[in-house]
């Protein structure tokens, strides 16, 4: 493909943003989703011909439509797969990966997982509102136990995935979360699974004001942030509230408990590291809230680094070229043994 | 000094020798060795390879037997050979399993020292068939094969046990010299094949000893000679389909400047072409082993996106699972390749054997209005050509194409002649190099769905280039724009559109070509994939009776050539054999309204010439 050499052009939102008229419902979280990436796509020093973003099914996945790049809305769950695909024979390309929790999680399960451990290098937002839209209001991978919607009008009984547990236990190397009422930390967590060269999962808390308005305003309604969203920092002390008083412990047996830091002093508060090769602190985070009623943990919980799958993969291209010459194609036919007539 | 008692090397033009022994017997290995041999002689050859699903199914067991087939000649031949003349029994299973296919006075090697009262029972024999008179039709020799190599191989240090494991190479030497086929080859072979010296000894010495037997043993009163087959001048090698297949991929890319991406799943019979494609990183080829059939197709088609060719193969549950992939690929117009090495279905069916039972899935397996070009190989070497056919049609009208193979051609051999690299087909991507259109205010956009007025084709712009930034997916387009349009005379546009491109790849294809000799003959016998060779040997001996029988072969399945129904009309019979329950023949009966009959083998087996002359025969007889 052809390499730009010019500088990169000055951008704006406008630069960013298709003509396609928008159409998710009024008052959709996708909204400001969509909004805070238009609006920080000329901040990452990137080019638009370079941008390709891929999606799967779902209301989430109308997403590539309303981006002034490259596109691809494509099947119900295999996003990750057919970006795969993309990423790592065009590594000069930034690849964003939208999916819902219905495509992400349940239908296109295994290939998340898969880019996950692979490390593609893929920006994976996945926009949870613990429902499905499009399809008009049935419970997802994500929903609570007791749910009671179209298809389990009695409630239901499937214990929900937390997509911050299973990404880690996938081997995933950064792992985030963010939510779509807070602009500047969607940027910064953006930005930062961005910059990571790997496979980077942001699970982004996402309003459906038709099918389950109000999932998360528990916790990410403006004046419950303080008290209900612990905010990572890589290398602080983990603690929130509205005049940071309490704070997150690690008991002797490795389980994390919330406290008043007035009981333990600053001292005995968690330090959160995002870089340590064991998942065990990350993965602990991750369960420190099992439904988003209580404080949870948003921020970058694990980012480490590891070879991407697709620079990998051109090592191994490279080599070969070096070590055998560039393919030949008369040699190839005499790679057997071959016998003459005549 | 001539030794009165040597025996007389006669001449034969041709011999079938199939070897059967326990799966872990070494006998494709044996085979496939033997069959080496004889290429480098020159002999016209054609394989068979027939084994279990199982890696090691109970030892001496019906189930467990593997089998490997080969037919060689002094003169052109195109089948593995209906009824083997020699059979090589490794066990009471191997010879149970096969000797129904003898030819009568076949001569049938055993190994003696498999034949004990526990040997024999596994196999499900009561009395022993050396003893019973059950074999009194063939020319039976009886050869302590395992004694014999644990006895050479006693001074090389291996143990007992292992030793053993070196009689097929005795079987080897043995059959090589009732052949008259060169020795030093296969040592040579032996030495760099087997990397531990202690191995590589016992099996020489193991291969020396059968070739020393036939000589010493005074059992065989003749050996026989086949001589060079009459080829065209060139260089050669034996050749698998699914070695063909994969090297025809790269070609096509090499040839048309296109980067080869494979995604793929393991499954059989088709994971030698992941194998093979996995060793040629030099030619930038890029392999990726899925987590999945459909990770596979998802991330070839990611990979054409992107500008790359774009390939998954697979086998026909692989294929079930790709059909919503396929769709999407029809849908966004771009390049990608299906391939598809059929085996007997449904479900997990018969894994390791032949069957062409996949065509109706390519060709109506998917939802909704989508068309995809289907082609066929027809011989192991062929595969070659097939893959650069999809490739060029995939190439040129952005499409996905299906190439379907089988487990005959996939691990069946012949030998190729070596092209010559200058005088290959080549193509050209023709990626968008910028705008193709203006907006209302005069100002350069790209229209991602604005078609090549020839090929229908729409341009392929992967990303990277400024101005060209679109969006495309499974929604419905408007046509020339490509944005998503829910119009339903827009739908029906490009349905239309759709098919239209499809059906016009038939413009390239040439005439037809029919096999014939007069003008006269009222059979045509239609056939498509891997049963080229059965056919053409049954139409052959149809004429060596004076009779007349014409046939034509199909690569293309879809779209038909334009001028087949005309060629078809012209005969009072169409006789169209397939190893399916009729899929091509309806097909045909409904596209040009002809009362074609259908000849249908579904036992996992290719077609016998012999079965194919009937055939013939009972519809010219049925004027």
């Amino acid at each position: 493909m052809t390499t730009t050499s010019t500088p990169i052009p000055l951008t704006t939102r406008k630069d960013w943003s298709s003509d396609q008229e928008v159409r998710w419902c009024p008052g959709c979280g996708d909204y400001s989703i969509l909004a805070a990436i238009q609006m920080m796509m000329p901040d990452l020093g990137v080019r638009r011909e370079k941008t390709v973003f891929v999606s799967g099914i779902g209301c989430a996945s109308r997403f590539p439509y309303y981006m002034n790049t490259y596109g691809l809305h494509t099947i119900h769950g295999r996003a990750p797969a057919i970006a795969t695909g993309l990423a790592v024979t065009r590594p000069d390309l930034d690849v964003w990966v939208i999916c819902g929790d219905g495509d992400a999680l349940s239908i296109g399960g295994n290939h998340t997982i898969h880019a996950l451990r692979r490390n593609v290098n893929l920006n994976v937002l996945v926009f949870n509102n613990q429902i499905y839209g499009l399809t008009k209001g049935q419970y997802s991978p994500t929903s609570e136990e007791g749910k009671v919607t179209k298809s389990t009008p009695f409630g239901s009984i499937d214990h929900p995935f937390n997509p911050i547990s299973l990404a880690i236990g996938a081997e995933a190397t950064f792992v985030a979360r963010t939510h779509d009422m807070d602009r500047a930390h969607m940027q910064e967590t953006f930005k930062a699974a961005h910059e990571h060269r790997g496979a980077s999962f942001v699970e982004v808390y996402q309003n459906c004001n038709v099918f389950n308005d109000g999932a998360f305003s528990g916790i990410t309604a403006k004046d419950k942030r303080a008290e209900m969203l612990i905010q990572l920092h890589d290398g602080q002390p983990i603690r929130f509230g509205v005049d940071q008083e309490r704070g997150v412990v690690q008991r002797t047996d490795g389980h994390l408990e919330i406290v008043d830091v007035a009981d333990v002093g600053e001292e005995a508060l968690l330090v959160h590291n995002a870089h340590a090769d064991d998942p065990g602190l990350a993965f602990a985070l991750s369960r420190l809230s099992s439904d988003v009623h209580s404080p949870t943990p948003v921020g970058v919980f694990r980012s480490i680094q590891r070879e991407d799958y697709g620079t990998q993969m051109e090592i191994q291209v490279d080599e070969a070229k070096t070590a055998r010459g560039d393919g030949d194609l008369d040699a190839l036919f005499r790679s057997a043994t071959s016998w003459t007539v005549g | 000094m001539t030794d009165v008692n040597a025996p007389q090397t006669e001449k034969i033009d041709r011999v079938v020798v199939r070897f059967a022994g326990d799966s872990g017997d070494g006998m494709q290995l044996t085979g496939d060795r033997f069959t080496t041999a004889s290429a480098l002689l020159g002999n016209d050859l054609a394989t068979f390879p027939d084994y279990p699903a199982e890696i090691r199914a109970p030892a001496g067991t019906l189930g467990g037997v593997s089998a490997f087939q080969v037919h060689i000649s002094d003169h052109e031949i195109s089948t593995h050979g209906d009824s083997p003349n020699v059979l090589v029994a490794m066990n009471p299973a191997g010879l149970k399993a096969n000797i129904d296919a003898m030819e009568r006075g076949a001569v049938v090697i055993v190994n003696l020292d498999s034949f004990e009262e526990r040997d024999l029972a596994k196999a499900g024999y009561e009395v022993s068939p050396l003893t019973d008179g059950s074999l009194s039709d063939f020319d039976v020799y009886e050869v302590p094969m395992t004694s014999i190599t644990t006895e050479v191989c006693k001074e090389v240090g291996v143990k007992p046990r292992d030793a053993e494991r070196s009689k097929n190479f005795f079987a080897l030497g043995l059959v090589s010299w009732l052949f008259t086929r060169p020795v030093d080859l296969t040592l040579e072979w032996i030495g760099s094949k087997f990397k531990n010296p202690m191995v590589a000894e016992a099996n020489t010495r193991a291969f020396r000893a059968g070739f020393d037997f036939g000589e010493t043993a005074e059992l065989f009163h003749v050996r026989y000679e086949v001589t060079a087959a009459p080829f065209k001048d060139g260089e050669y090698v034996n050749i698998t389909g699914n070695t063909a297949l994969a090297w025809g991929l790269i070609t096509a890319a090499k040839r048309s400047g296109l980067e080869l991406f494979l995604g793929s799943y393991p499954i059989t019979p088709a994971s030698d072409i992941l194998h093979e494609l996995s060793k040629r990183k030099e030619f930038g080829v890029r392999t990726f082993q899925a987590e999945d059939e459909i990770a596979g197709i998802g991330a070839a088609l990611g990979a054409s996106f992107g500008g790359s060719l774009g390939v998954t193969t697979t086998s026909g549950p692989g294929l079930d699972l790709k059909a919503e992939m396929i769709g999407l690929a029809v849908s966004l117009e771009l390049p990608l390749i299906i391939v598809d090495v059929q085996r007997a279905g449904p479900s997990t069916g018969l894994p390791t054997k032949v069957e062409q039972s996949d065509l109706n899935l390519s060709l109506y397996g998917r939802h909704g209005e989508s068309p995809v070009p289907v082609i066929a190989a027809k011989a192991p070497g062929e595969c070659f050509d097939a893959a650069m056919e999809a490739a060029r049609i995939a190439v040129t009208y952005r499409t996905p194409v299906i190439l379907l193979s089988d487990a005959y051609l996939a691990n069946g051999s012949e030998p190729w002649l070596i092209p010559d690299v200058s005088l290959l087909p080549s193509f050209s991507p023709d990626f968008a190099d910028g705008p193709n259109a203006v907006d209302a205010d005069g100002e350069p956009i790209f229209r991602p769905y604005l078609r090549d007025p020839s090929t229908l084709a729409r341009p392929w712009a992967p990303p990277g280039l400024a101005g060209l930034e679109h969006r495309i997916g499974g929604l419905e387009k408007a046509s020339g724009t490509g944005s998503v349009s829910y119009d339903g005379a827009n739908h029906e546009q490009m349905t239309l559109e759709r098919a239209a491109r499809i059906k016009g790849i038939a413009k390239d294809y040439g005439p037809t070509e029919v096999d014939k000799v007069t003008d006269t003959a009222t059979v045509c016998v239609v056939g498509w994939g891997s049963t080229h060779g059965a056919i053409d040997a049954g139409v052959e001996r149809v004429r060596a009776r004076g009779l007349e029988a014409d046939h034509v072969h199909l690569t293309h399945l879809f779209p038909l050539p334009d001028d087949l129904g005309e060629i078809l009309k012209g005969y009072d019979h169409v006789l169209v054999p397939e190893l399916n329950m009729g899929q091509l023949v309806a097909l045909l009966r409904s596209e040009y309204l002809i009362d074609a009959v259908a000849l249908n083998k579904v036992r996992g087996v290719p077609f016998k010439a012999a079965e194919i002359e009937a055939a013939i025969i009972d519809q010219i007889g049925s004027n």
